[in-house]
């Protein structure tokens, strides 16, 4: 039994410790993210933002929180109701499940396996799933036409964000995250890849369904989107994989482009400072950069969008790939 | 590297996949559970800014959300295949490359003959 104990058993503990503690981590995060977000738009509006709970408004997330949880769950008459319950659950699950194989620091990582990337790409695409369940379960007009919306932007601007990606495996040749970040990057690669990291920041937006992009939920329009329908904890859990996928993307971000843990701009008298401190700064300034694009853009137009990611980025993207691989040949700069 | 070793290291992933699900489950199930549930015909209606609902919300809609899936299959799919392609490009070398330039060159001449069929064009 002690000889089964120590073979499987620590193992499961440890695991389910790590689980425990990301989960915990993520939550807490997307908590002060909204918390965040409220306090800096109101800074660039000249308003407060939440103050009276707690002191600073500390508390508001929490109290958010609690509400929502106790307030009733409406499922329309009309509705697929295991659909409709099915697919909140779903997407929160899949912007929490992402985190498995990201690398806070060296070594801290879940699951460090070969193809991390490929799992994320793979991970990040499935949560157009939850909006399509969601948009046609509520068999509601606007649900349904957000549900649309929100399907094909999402695809859209996956697109060029794979094509990014390829760009960035060229550079690095892994697609083990631990990998990417530990490469080699020389200033011209950097350059290289520097256009390729606007794109994606902008991608990034689209896919989170963020402002410029929030034509999805669209307040004005289709009051809402997929999510018009749901109340209560379902609601709450759209809200709260929208924000978990904004600081995944943002993670994802720092992987590939900013060196993850390590100290910024190659500074290694840095190193003193955790790796950990380095990912949750590089990850924060991204969040920053999120919300900042929120309080400073208007909303774009549908076909402004779709001429945006397939017009733009698509062929750009496309080029920057052939070109990429073509510097990266010519000058037998290839890793690996 | 052994079959099992290598789904070992995906053992994680499946557990937390487990507990992500259950989390999300029981925050739902948990909520109905606790808060007071009290339907109604008029509030369980489905939002129409105050209207009755006019019949069944899923009719037609336009053919261009399809077109946009269509196009993003097959730009996934060439992505699908750029991944093993940018990890070996140092062993397959100038060969893999003009190869994969072919590639992309048949895809580019669909794409350029979908814009100009005015596949892309929303007003």
């Amino acid at each position: 039994m002690l000889d089964l104990w120590n073979t499987y058993g620590v193992w499961t503990a440890w695991t389910l410790l790590y689980i425990v503690l990301i989960i915990v981590g993520v939550l807490l995060s997307v908590a002060y993210l909204t918390y965040a977000e409220r306090k800096v738009l109101g800074g660039m509006q000249r308003r407060q933002g939440p103050i009276t709970v707690g002191p600073f408004g500390l508390l508001q997330p929490i109290a958010d929180g609690l509400k929502l949880f106790s307030k009733e769950t409406v499922i329309p008459s009309q509705a697929n109701r295991v659909v409709f319950l099915l697919a909140p659950v779903i997407l929160f699950a899949l912007s929490l499940m992402a985190w498995a194989v990201i690398p806070f620091d060296r070594d801290w990582v879940l699951a460090n396996i070969n193809v991390g990337v490929l799992y994320l790409f793979a991970v990040s695409s499935m949560g157009v799933y939850g909006v399509i369940m969601a948009g046609w379960a509520s068999n509601s007009r606007y649900a349904f036409l957000g549900g649309l919306r929100s399907a094909s932007q999402m695809v859209s601007y996956e697109v060029s964000m794979g094509l990014i990606i390829v760009c960035v495996l060229l550079c690095t040749g892994s697609l083990n995250l631990q990998d990417i970040v530990l490469a080699e990057r020389p200033v011209w690669m950097q350059a290289l890849l520097f256009p390729m990291l606007i794109v994606f920041l902008i991608s990034i937006l689209a896919e989170t369904n963020r402002a410029p992009f929030d034509l999805p939920e669209g307040e004005s329009e289709i009051t809402g989107g997929f999510m018009v329908e749901y109340s209560a904890m379902a609601f709450a859990l759209f809200f709260l994989g929208e924000y978990a996928n904004m600081i995944l993307m943002s993670a994802m971000t720092t992987v590939l482009f900013l060196g993850g843990w390590l100290p910024p701009f190659g500074m290694d008298f840095l190193a003193f400072v955790p790796g950990i401190v380095w990912f949750a700064l590089k990850t924060a300034a991204i969040l920053f950069f999120f919300i900042w694009a929120r309080a400073t853009l208007p909303r774009f137009r549908y076909d402004q969008l779709m001429r945006l990611g397939w017009k733009v980025f698509l062929p750009f993207t496309l080029i920057w790939v052939v070109l990429t691989a073509g510097v990266l040949l010519t000058f037998d700069a290839l890793p690996g | 590297m052994a079959p099992q070793d290598l789904l070992i290291e995906y053992l994680p992933i499946l557990i937390f996949m487990i507990i992500a699900l259950g989390i999300s489950g029981a925050m739902v199930l948990g909520s109905i559970l606790v808060a007071r549930q009290k339907p109604d015909p008029e509030k369980n209606s489905a939002y129409e800014c105050g209207f009755d609902a006019f019949g069944d919300a899923r009719n037609k809609f336009d053919v261009r959300f399809y077109l946009v899936t269509l196009l993003f299959i097959i730009f996934d799919l060439e992505i699908a295949f750029l991944f093993p392609w940018a990890i070996s490009l140092k062993g397959i070398g100038v060969f893999g490359f003009w190869s994969m330039v072919v590639f992309l060159g048949v895809l580019t001449v669909g794409f350029i003959y979908e814009w100009k069929k005015g596949a892309l064009e929303w007003e």
